[in-house]
Order: C-alpha cells, then structure tokens, then sequence
C-alpha cells in the first residue's frame, strides 16, 4: 500500500489528539465504527453559542488512513459552523488525503464520525432549549 | 538511517554466491535445455546439477523433483494434480487446514467445480491439527490432505506423522506446504513419507521465481501445463534456467548454513520475547514447536497494520496479520482459525529473522517498538 505524503503527515504528526470534556452543554461527540469490525473513531466537537465550532478533537484506532482522515477533519472544522460541518463529503477527505480506493471506507468513517457529532451538539442543544 | 529487515518469511535477499552462479546462465552461456547443441546441453546440465542441489537440501532422490515458476504454482500442482487422480465420485473430499496459504485452499475451492468438495481442517488454540476432529472428517472418502508443514505467520510445526499416517491408511493422497520449512528445520521427504511436497528458492536467499513440488513418482499425479512435455511431462515450458540453477545454490548454501541458523535465529527470537514480555503483548504459539526464526505477537489495542507502518517508518521491516480491505480491517485467518479473539488478531505483527540479523538490531527494535506502542496508544485509546 503506498501512503501520499499528506497522508504520512497527518499520521506522524496527527493534529489534535485528545478529548474535550463530553459532560461539557456545548460539547458533541461522534463515535462510529464498531471495535468488532475494525476501525473506531471518536470525534468531539466544541461549539460555541454563534454556533461555530471552536475546538475539535479525535481518538481513532485504525489504519494509517482513518487516522489521517480524522486528523484533516479535525483541522477543517474548526472555524467553521455545524451546517458547514454537516456538509462536509466524504469525497473531499479522500481527495485530499489521495487516498486509494481500498481506503474510501477510512474517508467514509470520518464524514459519518462528524455527522455524528453534529447530531449530538444539536440534541444537546434541543435538551437545553426545552429544560 | 538504515533499514533493517525482519521479514524473511515473506522473502530473502539474493545471496552474492548464488547470484554469481546464475549470472552466466542469463547472459554468456544462455540455452534452451530442449535444445541439441553445445549451449542447451550446458543447460540441461546445469538445470540437472541444479535438481541434485535440491533433492539433496530435501532429502528427495533426482527424479522426485519437479522444478515450477514458484510456490504457489507448486501447491495448485499438487492440489489439482493429485485431486484429478481420483474421480470426484470415488474420492470426493480435499481436505486442507484451516492456516493453509491461500494457494492451497484456492485451488481447493475451485475444484469444488469439478464435483469435489472442499472442506477445512480444524486447529487447536495452538495452531495445531486437532486429530480427533481430523480422524472424524477422514470418514467421508478423501483424494487429497494438505497439511503445511510450517506455518508462515506463526512458524508453528505440525506434527505430520500422525497426521501424513491417519490421511494414508484412509486411502487419501498427502501434501505438505513446506516452504517456511527448507533450510530452517530439518527437512526430508522419504522420513516424511508424503506423496507430495512443495518448496520455494526465494525464502532461503535463492531468487524469486524458481521452486519445486517433490513428487512421489508412483502416484499418477496429472499437470497443471501441458506442451512440450519438460520436467517428463510434468511441467511444460522452457525452464527457467538460471533462476533454477539460483535455487539449487541456494539450498547448498542453506544446508552449509544450517547450524548456524539454527543456533543464531532462536537467539535472536528470544531476546525478542523476553523484551516483548515486558510490553504486555500476545506471542502466538510460543507453547509448541516453532521455526526458529519466526515470533508472532499481538498488542492489545495497537492495530497490526497501523503500528507495521509506524515501525517502517523507523526503519524496521516487518509484517501484519491483517490486512485493511474495502470495508473493515481483516484479521489473519490463522489467528481465527487458532480461537484467538478478532480484536487481538487485528494487532499481530510477525518479526522473521535471518542469518545476517544481529542482537544489536532486535535490541535497538524494542526500544523503538516501545516509543511507537506509546505514541500510538495516545492515538487510539478510544475509551481514555
């Protein structure tokens, strides 16, 4: 398997590794992948009340790719809102990272990982609306 | 920075001498051996100087050794080969383990076809051949066993007498895949008393692209290729004569070589154990016999290939049981078949030592592989 360059970037030097606190009102956390079928990825998101992500974090245990795809989108949401978040394709983390077609799922993983936690951020912030 | 090899069960490095005995056959004194004049009669000789190196590294006579292409062909030759003399009504069941190296359980499979029925044999937690179940699975009538000799990921042995002895007193031909074997162990066809058994140049530093299937002669075994009738019918196509003549050097140069492999490489493997005890990891099949130059471990929640790739980074070659596919991370189907956990398999890395490895680099291996199982675990710990 031969990595790009920016792929052994990120792994060498992943952005961001960590946790944010998960009992935080303006914390959402995305967890995907299933331990029993291989690659898991955890991605915390700090949202701030304009509604534009601040901080994000991520934990993934998997392939040199998952963890670059995480690590790039952990770089990209920062700044930008839930909604732009939300939007963000699998395609393009694939793109970046040119990964090879065996590796889309990583790519995959990662747009599901911060849907995930968008969801969450947004029924936290229902909960706070409606207590 | 250098990088150091540790996987010389996936191949070797072209041994100098070996190279210097072929070197002739592709340039100045090449010839076709089919061929009458002075340079296909050279070649027929080398080819034949070639397959006494052999048989004798194997402990074959001459006419038992069928040169092939490589490894993989050796074992669709046998399985095919040997399957095909029974009909797949009288003798329907190919029986293969459950660690065998694809290129004997894919043959099996595609010959299920042509009427056969493939079916697996199953293995303990060690990795070994569960008699009891094997005896169970010979009631149906079987063409063909294949067993591998030494297992490639593991280096676990097998014990092959009882097994070679229960396939043929019920009626079923023998193969074993004894690649990782040659020049590791002691290796002798006639003691094995095998109807077949396949081995490879280029994990004893012979080149890539020449190997073998020893084959008892009284067994109607039928070709994979048919043509111009070479190896006497059983293998057509014009030899591949200097990578032939590479892989009987190189079996002379493993028998020479052969004590101290034997010495060296346990050495190295457990000064690699004891440093990996210390790492909290999982080594595979460390309670029974193994090849002595292969280790086998796992780390709790380090992926095999993630931690492959930062270790080559540093410049260490080593390999994964697993391999990330389309849609999940695959762990080593040995590993499966051994009961081991999927989440733990998916970790195993296998280190395969050679003669030119020293306790400097295994020493200089664990520190490194130390840094990364931290690095790497402030990566992954999902749950922290």
């Amino acid at each position: 398997m031969a990595y790009s360059d920016k792929v052994l970037d990120h792994y060498e030097n992943p952005r961001n590794v960590g946790t944010l606190d998960k009992n935080d009102p303006n914390v959402g956390t995305g967890m995907v992948g299933a331990p029993a079928c291989g690659d898991v990825m955890k991605l915390m998101i700090k949202v701030n009340d304009s509604g534009i992500i601040e901080d994000a974090k991520f934990k993934t245990y998997g392939c040199g790719s998952a963890i670059a795809s995480s690590s790039l989108v952990t770089e990209w949401l920062k700044g930008r809102t839930i909604e732009e978040a939300y939007a963000i394709k699998n395609s393009e983390i694939a793109e970046e990272l040119a990964l090879p077609p065996v590796k889309i799922h990583c790519s995959v993983l990662a747009e599901d990982a911060i849907k995930a936690a968008v969801a969450d951020i947004k029924a936290k912030q229902a909960a706070k609306v409606t207590a | 920075m250098a990088n150091i090899y540790f996987d010389h069960n996936a191949t070797t490095a072209l041994d100098n001498r070996v190279l210097e005995a072929m070197l002739p056959w592709m340039t100045n004194q090449a010839g076709n051996p089919t061929s009458r004049h002075v340079f296909g009669r050279s070649a027929r000789d080398a080819v034949e100087h070639a397959r006494a190196q052999v048989a004798e590294a194997c402990g074959a006579y001459t006419s038992q050794v069928v040169f092939t292409s490589c490894g993989t062909e050796a074992n669709n030759f046998a399985v095919k080969g040997i399957a095909a003399i029974k009909s797949a009504a009288t003798a329907r069941q190919i029986l293969t383990s459950a660690i065998e190296h694809p290129c004997v359980t894919r043959p099996a499979i595609a010959m299920q076809q042509h009427g056969y029925v493939s079916q697996k044999i199953v293995v303990d937690a060690n990795g070994k051949v569960d008699l009891e179940k094997f005896k169970l699975q010979l009631n149906t009538p079987t063409g063909l066993v294949s067993v591998m000799l030494a297992n490639n990921e593991t280096g676990v042995i097998q014990e092959l007498g009882s097994i070679t002895e229960m396939a043929r007193s019920a009626g079923a031909f023998m193969h074993t895949d004894a690649v990782q074997a040659l020049g590791k162990i002691d290796l002798n066809f006639a003691d094995l008393n095998v109807n077949a058994m396949t081995i490879s140049s280029h994990k004893i530093h012979g080149p890539q692209g020449a190997a073998a299937l020893i084959v008892d002669k009284k067994m109607d075994i039928q070709p994979l290729l048919h043509g111009g009738g070479q190896e006497k019918g059983l293998r057509s196509g014009t030899e591949n004569v200097a990578a032939i003549v590479g892989f009987g050097a190189a079996c002379e140069l493993a028998m020479s070589n052969r004590a101290n492999f034997a010495a060296h490489t346990p050495a190295l493997r457990n000064q690699l154990e004891q440093g990996l005890q210390a790492l909290d990891v999982s080594i595979f099949g460390k309670q029974v016999a193994r090849i002595p130059n292969t280790s086998f471990f796992a780390i709790d929640n380090i992926e095999g290939e993630t931690l492959v790739m930062a270790l080559d980074r540093k410049g260490y070659a080593v390999a994964s049981g697993s391999a990330c596919s389309s849609d999940s991370t695959e762990p080593s189907h040995v590993l499966l078949a051994m009961g081991i956990p999927a989440d733990l398999a998916r970790g195993a890395v296998r280190v395969s030592f050679g003669a030119h490895n020293t306790a400097a680099q295994v020493a200089s291996f664990l520190a490194t592989l130390n840094n990364e199982i931290l690095r790497l675990k402030q990566l992954t710990a999902i749950a922290a």
